[in-house]
């Protein structure tokens, strides 16, 4: 069994390397002349949605998103790695998870995918709510965390990474599914693929014809950096680090 | 602190912004670890570390040092192996980490503008949405400046060169604290003298590379690794020569000896074949890397392989290479608080063979405990001897071999430094490969540019 449809979604982020920094007037993080690439964990469901094609697993696979126009690059990465088309929802400002699993929402109603595959989060904001909330409004199964994928029988059997080890759970189809670290090593974008990727078609929508409700539910308070890290001291005896963990630091 | 070290200390932190914004550190634990290599070579501590965070940095620096006459010694990852930046007569060591920018990517004439405090894994990371990359793998996770000083050569060497072959202009700022641009930022330019290659390999004696200029390539469009298991590693050998003699289009070629692995699978809990194996790399298209595979496969076969695994997906390939990847810290984790004393020679493919079966039968004589790793591709490979620094006799036995080695290998028409440098430990072995004209010249260069001998001084040249 093959699915016709697989459709990816990719965010634009700040490059993992990069170390960033909270503007002077804490509104926000740095983002002049910093580098963006796509989020790590959407590369993980790239390579996942590109294997399912190569092994006949898939006959589609449409990556998706939701940005600027800078966002176009993100998307041509996609198609460089092997995805056959891109949907890029032009919208210029920030979106919350809501908001974003609503616009998915929009876009599968019209693309019927059989599958949308993420990143468990995207490393900006590490929300870690886009596929479940997307579940929800689908109200299709979710398969998230994944460390691994198969098609079997019509249905997606998938092994999550829960706390207590590995879950193996049997979902139909469609369903949403996220990824994590240990899925795959996505693949280096070739230049002969970026070259090809240059001519698969892109189709950009503006966020306002998908008719959906993107109002912000969210207010950012602030943004500060993580207190710089104190010396630590030496103590003598142990009565001296007794008496430190008692009176100085009050933990005991 | 020192009379001289702390009117240098004095110096530098009266140097006001925007002369110098770095920092000055004293701590022990930064000092010793500034004075400390990958090497068996006993620490040698410097004075103090300033950590650059720009060019003017690093030319307030070795002005205010040339001003007072005090050794300086450019640092990097230190992960070199011979004693490189070890501070033999104190001094203050330079670490440039902090400029780790790439300043530019030019895709359509492949080439790339780095600072040299990039390590090599950022600047792969760095590339890797644009179908290029810059090839030249050392092994070890060094900065761009430390291969560049070191004219370093590693795993895919055999079919991208080395750090010589792409490099293609560098900033360097010189003793006394003026700064070059040697080459240009093209390729295919000529100049004068060739000054951006007298800065390869030279170990940072005579200035500090500040950014480079460097040759990308375009990343293949699809790889395939492979592993051959031998009975012997006299089998492995021959094999990986006949594979060169037949012009097979490798990208990678290793051999990885059964000590290695075995230190390997005990380091990491892996479960890789614990015998002499060969590993390749064939890069390229999917048909034309299964047409290499097959091929090797093939004179594998005539040669007494016992089995042969091959990967295409990325993380079986990484699992596959895993085991030659990490074998010298594996290696050096067998004997705890061991320090390696790794020899470096490279010799015409012709003799490789016979240069690994006498430098064998050299360690079977002495009882001492060794593993073999090398670039077999260039000829160039690597026994690793772990000693306890408090076994005086083990490290001289250890030596000695070496030397022997290191001798076999310039008879045999190598060298005894294939892509380690010189640093201190190799320094005897220069006379032998190098005339004492062309020593006087090296000599007389050194002087010239760096008349206070302030730069990483102990290094390189016998005196």
């Amino acid at each position: 069994m093959s699915l016709s449809r697989v459709l990816v979604g990719v965010k634009r982020v700040v490059d993992y390397a990069v170390k960033i920094r909270v503007k002077p007037d804490g509104s926000g993080v740095d983002k002049t002349n910093v580098k963006m690439s796509m989020n790590p964990f959407c590369e993980i469901a790239v390579e996942e949605s590109v294997r399912l094609k190569e092994r006949g697993l898939a006959q589609e696979v449409v990556a998706m998103t939701i940005g600027p126009s800078q966002n176009m690059d993100t998307i041509r990465t996609a198609l460089a790695m092997g995805a056959d088309r891109g949907i890029h929802v032009v919208c210029d400002q920030d979106l919350e998870p809501l908001a974003v699993s609503k616009v998915f929402q929009a876009v599968v109603q019209k693309e019927t995918p059989q599958a949308v595959i993420l990143g468990k989060q995207a490393i900006d904001d590490d929300c870690n709510q886009t596929g479940q909330m997307l579940a929800g409004l689908l109200d299709w199964p979710q398969g998230t965390f994944l460390s691994k994928l198969e098609v079997e029988n019509d249905a997606l059997k998938v092994t999550r990474e829960v706390d207590g080890g590995l879950e193996t759970l049997n979902l139909s189809i469609p369903a949403v599914l996220t990824c994590d670290l240990r899925l795959n090593e996505p693949r280096y974008a070739s230049l002969p693929n970026i070259m090809k990727a240059k001519r698969k078609p892109v189709e950009s929508i503006p966020v306002a014809d998908l008719g959906v409700d993107i109002k912000s539910h969210l207010d950012v308070l602030r943004i500060e950096e993580t207190p710089k890290r104190q010396g630590g001291g030496k103590v003598e005896s142990v009565a001296e680090l007794v008496d430190k963990l008692k009176n100085e630091a009050g933990v005991i | 602190m020192e009379p001289v070290t702390s009117r240098v200390y004095q110096s530098l932190s009266q140097l006001k912004s925007p002369l110098f914004r770095g920092s000055l550190l004293t701590s022990a634990s930064v000092l010793e670890r500034h004075g400390t290599d990958e090497s068996y070579h006993a620490a040698r501590i410097p004075d103090a570390v300033a950590v650059a965070s720009c060019e003017g940095d690093v030319q307030a620096v070795l002005r205010t040092c040339s001003d007072h006459g005090f050794p300086v010694i450019p640092y990097g990852a230190g992960t070199s192996l011979e004693g490189h930046i070890h501070a033999l007569r104190g001094g203050l060591s330079l670490d440039v980490a902090d400029m780790n920018s790439v300043l530019s990517v030019d895709p359509d004439e492949m080439t790339a503008t780095v600072q040299c405090g990039i390590l090599r894994s950022q600047l792969d990371n760095y590339l890797r949405d644009t179908g290029l990359f810059f090839p030249v793998d050392p092994g070890a996770d060094a900065t761009l400046g430390g291969m560049i000083s070191t004219s370093a050569s590693g795993t895919t060497t055999v079919r991208y060169g080395r750090m010589r072959d792409n490099v293609l202009g560098l900033k360097v700022v010189l003793p006394g604290g003026k700064k070059i641009q040697t080459g240009k930022e093209r390729r295919g330019c000529s100049s004068a003298v060739d000054l951006t290659s007298m800065f390869i390999g030279a170990e940072g004696t005579l200035g500090v590379v500040t950014e480079a200029t460097l040759k990308l390539y375009p990343r293949p469009e699809f790889s395939r690794s492979t592993v051959c298991t031998f009975q012997s590693m006299e089998d492995a050998i021959r094999t990986s020569v006949k594979i060169l003699q037949q012009g097979v289009g490798v990208s990678r070629l290793e051999f990885v000896d059964e000590t290695s692995i075995q230190a390997v699978n005990r380091a990491y809990q892996s479960w890789h074949e614990e015998k002499p194996s060969l590993f390749l790399e064939f890069q390229g298209s999917e048909t034309s890397t299964k047409d290499e595979a097959e091929t090797v496969k093939a004179i594998a076969n005539k040669n007494d392989v016992i089995d042969v695994k091959t990967a295409t997906e990325l993380e079986d390939q990484k699992k596959l290479w895993h085991a030659r990847h990490n074998s010298y810290y594996a290696i050096l984790a067998l004997r705890k608080g061991g320090k390696g004393v790794i020899s470096d020679a490279c010799v015409p493919i012709s003799r490789l063979a016979e240069c690994i079966r006498e430098t064998k039968e050299d360690i079977a004589d002495t009882n001492i405990f060794s593993a073999m790793i090398g670039h077999v591709g260039d000829g160039n490979f690597h026994v690793i001897f772990v000693v306890d620094l408090n076994n005086l006799d083990e490290i001289r036995t250890a030596k000695e071999i070496t030397s022997r080695l290191s001798h076999r290998a310039i008879r045999m028409g190598g060298t005894c430094t294939g892509e380690h440098g010189v640093g201190m430990g190799k320094i005897p072995y220069l006379k032998a490969e190098c005339d004492a004209t062309s020593l006087e010249l090296m000599r007389t260069l050194k002087k010239t540019l760096d008349p206070k001998g302030i730069m990483n001084p102990g290094k390189i040249i016998p005196e």
